[in-house]
């Protein structure tokens, strides 16, 4: 699972040896953000749904204690068996003492990036149970012994031969077969017995309502489903944050995920598990790993509102060019970089700084998580703490300069264009891993603001005022 | 202290002061065209949708492409032949032959497509996903705008398991390219029954 012990740029630049491969990636990952601005665009009132998502979040973080106690009160009564881990170690104890109980030794599981943090497959399989992961990326990931790149789109850096290759070596397909229709049509054929044959299944958990004591779980695939009413034993995995308060908080919430994620208007299955069905157990595991620290931290708490719709990699243009296994965390791109270092400040020292702080991912997230903001305080945490290496460090001097003085923008724009233009190696250095495969474009002859203000003069204004000049209010 | 206590204590600790929750009654959804908005939102997922006036129209349109040899259940009494009624008794993995299984919604949802099932009208929860392919009757009047009309109207409900299913099961991660029929149906029907279309 771990990515040895090379650091996010330099993982980048091992992904950035096949030109092909990335561009082919960037593109990909481009056309779902795209998707995701359409169907953004067809809902006049997103910027409001957005904003009420925000809120409604700030309030369960505001209130979390009293929404866990009445969800695992309402749990109770609906006949599910409620559990607590405080860490990942307590929650695979969980999971393996109610199989162990009943003596089952095989599980299949839908897609739940919590169990993938907790590295509960490794645990079963140590102790003799074996997982299936049934989300078909997911899958793919597992049969090639790779954890998930993107929280949404397993596998999405790689090639249909890859997985060709993989079917073919692991389940026997015919060699160079790479068709998509054909392979998942062949995993369904394979993972329809498991379904049929396996007693326990685990799910994730999208939204718990604290009001009902239901929890919901989205899919496209149907997966969770499969697994869930074909067994006897159904587990449920969530971290603490997944709590709303209110069911209808899910017309918010679900109006927003689909669409955020891949641009559809609602995943396939949004899946409202409340008791069990007659002769079945359900068990749900409340796991902290992390959370309630995180809840401490009063300029990261923020990260906690996240529902794991994967826009803010899809449009950050270094995950698009560096791929998910480059983060070295169940959690990659701009949303795992804020929540990593808070599990271990000094393993991940490095992901705050794998990012341009564009932006980019703080306007597309459906929670209004200020995602570059927390960025770039991760950066300050990490060098007082003394983690962060010489290169980034001196990278960061130059932007925390840059962001103190909002007057000299226009002036450091304007250097900055002229070095691009006269003088490329500065910019083309090893202080600057992302120059690195990259080309850099030419620099514009004038930025907007010395276009404005040319223009004012040359319209006979008397005194330009450049806006960009101006102090942000 | 027990893991439960030690995690509510520090929940306690670190939660920030009080922040309300906001108003919704802002959101809701324009109640004009609402049939053929969900007709063509239904339509760009990838599933099929007719609008027929009754039970025999449905009958007659599902024999035309399935094979009535095949194991075709139902939760419609009034269905008819050749339409097995669903028990709700049987081990739901017993259920891996179906071929067909129509079921009726208690509600849909325009903007999305999607078609809200408790499990009582699902005979059991694993028919929606485990058959080859799903048809569900819609009456026309119980279409809603958006999911905030749908919750209104679902309230707390009566069910131990209910979803909101829109469309066939898909996937597109093998390279983004969309293929339908992942683990669950390949195909989904929607039957709008609109008694006043003539
Ligand atoms: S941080 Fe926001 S954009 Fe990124 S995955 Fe979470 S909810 Fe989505």
């Amino acid at each position: 699972m771990e990515r040895g012990t090379k650091d996010h740029a330099a993982l980048a630049e091992a992904f950035n040896q096949d030109e092909e491969h990335v561009n082919w990636h960037d593109g990909a990952l481009w056309w779902i953000r795209q998707k995701r601005d359409m169907a953004a665009k067809n809902i006049p009132e997103w910027e409001q749904l957005r904003e009420a998502a925000s809120r409604i979040k700030s309030n369960v973080l505001s209130n979390l204690h009293d929404y866990l106690l009445q969800f695992e009160d309402n749990l109770t009564k609906n006949g599910v068996t409620v559990h607590w881990a405080a860490d990942a170690e307590e929650h695979n104890r969980i999971v393996y003492s109610i199989l162990k109980a009943r003596e089952i030794t095989q599980m299949i599981k839908s897609k739940s990036m919590l169990t993938e943090e907790c590295h509960l497959n490794e645990y079963l399989i140590e102790r003799g149970i074996d997982v299936i992961n049934s989300d078909l990326g997911e899958y793919i990931q597992q049969l090639d012994n790779e954890p998930p790149s993107h929280i949404v789109l397993p596998c999405i850096h790689k090639r249909k031969e890859e997985i060709g290759e993989i079917f073919h070596e692991h389940l026997g397909t015919e060699k160079g077969v790479s068709d998509p229709t054909t392979l998942t049509r062949f995993a369904r054929w394979h993972l329809r017995d498991a379904f049929i044959s396996r007693r326990a299944a685990l799910t994730g958990v999208n939204f718990a309502v604290a009001e009902t004591g239901e929890y919901v779980v989205c899919t496209n695939e149907g997966n969770a489903d499969m697994g869930a009413h074909l067994s006897d034993i159904q587990i449920a995995s969530m971290g603490i944050e997944k709590i709303i308060p209110k069911k209808q908080h899910l017309g918010i919430f679900l109006r927003l995920l689909a669409r955020s994620a891949t641009g559809q208007p609602i995943t396939i299955y949004s899946s409202h598990f409340k008791k069990p069905r007659a002769g079945q157990e359900m068990h749900l595991i409340l796991v902290d790993l992390g959370r309630s620290r995180q809840l401490g931290r009063p300029d990261f708490r923020d990260s906690l509102k996240c529902i794991k719709c994967g826009a803010c990699m899809n449009t950050c243009p270094v995950y698009r060019k560096s791929g998910g296994l480059s983060y070295h965390n169940t959690i990659s791109g701009p949303i795992g970089a804020i929540l990593a270092p808070n599990l271990d400040m000094k393993k991940h020292a490095d992901l705050p700084f794998a990012s341009t702080l564009c932006g980019s991912c703080s306007n597309v997230c459906p929670v209004k998580i200020n995602i570059h903001d927390q960025l770039y305080q991760w950066r300050q945490v990490i060098v007082q703490e003394g983690y962060a290496a010489n290169t980034k460090v001196l990278g960061m001097k130059a932007m925390a300069w840059t962001l103190s003085s909002p007057g000299s923008y226009s002036t450091i724009g304007r250097a900055g264009r002229w070095v691009l233009n006269n003088i490329p190696f500065a910019i083309n250095n090893k202080f600057n891993p992302w120059y690195k495969q990259r080309e850099m474009p030419d620099g514009p002859k004038e930025s907007f603001g010395e276009w404005y203000a040319k223009n004012q003069r040359e319209n006979g204004a008397e005194k330009s005022e450049l806006p960009l000049t101006r102090k942000p209010a | 202290m027990s893991t439960r206590e030690s995690i509510l204590a520090a929940v306690l600790k670190n939660q920030p002061p009080a922040s309300p929750l906001p108003d919704l009654s802002f959101f809701k959804g324009n109640r004009q065209d609402l049939a053929s908005t969900y007709q063509a939102v239904f339509t760009s997922i990838g599933g099929s949708v007719f609008v027929v006036d009754n039970l025999a129209a449905v009958n007659a349109r599902l024999l035309e492409n399935f094979d009535s040899t095949k194991r075709l259940v139902t939760t419609l009494p009034d269905l008819g032949e050749p339409f097995d009624l669903l028990s709700k008794t049987a081990d739901p993995r017993t259920f891996n032959d179906v071929e067909l299984a129509v079921l009726e919604a208690q509600l849909a949802v325009a903007e999305n497509g999607a078609v809200w099932l408790p499990e009582q009208r699902m005979g059991q929860r694993i028919i929606p996903y485990i058959c080859q392919h799903l048809a569900v009757v819609v009456r026309a009047e119980t279409i809603v705008p958006t999911l905030h009309e749908a919750y209104a109207q679902i309230g707390v409900g009566d069910y131990g398991f209910g979803a909101f299913i829109g469309g066939p099961s898909k996937t597109a991660d093998i390279e983004q390219a969309l293929v339908m029929g992942a683990h669950g149906p390949i195909t989904m029907s929607v039957f709008i029954l609109d008694r006043n279309t003539d």
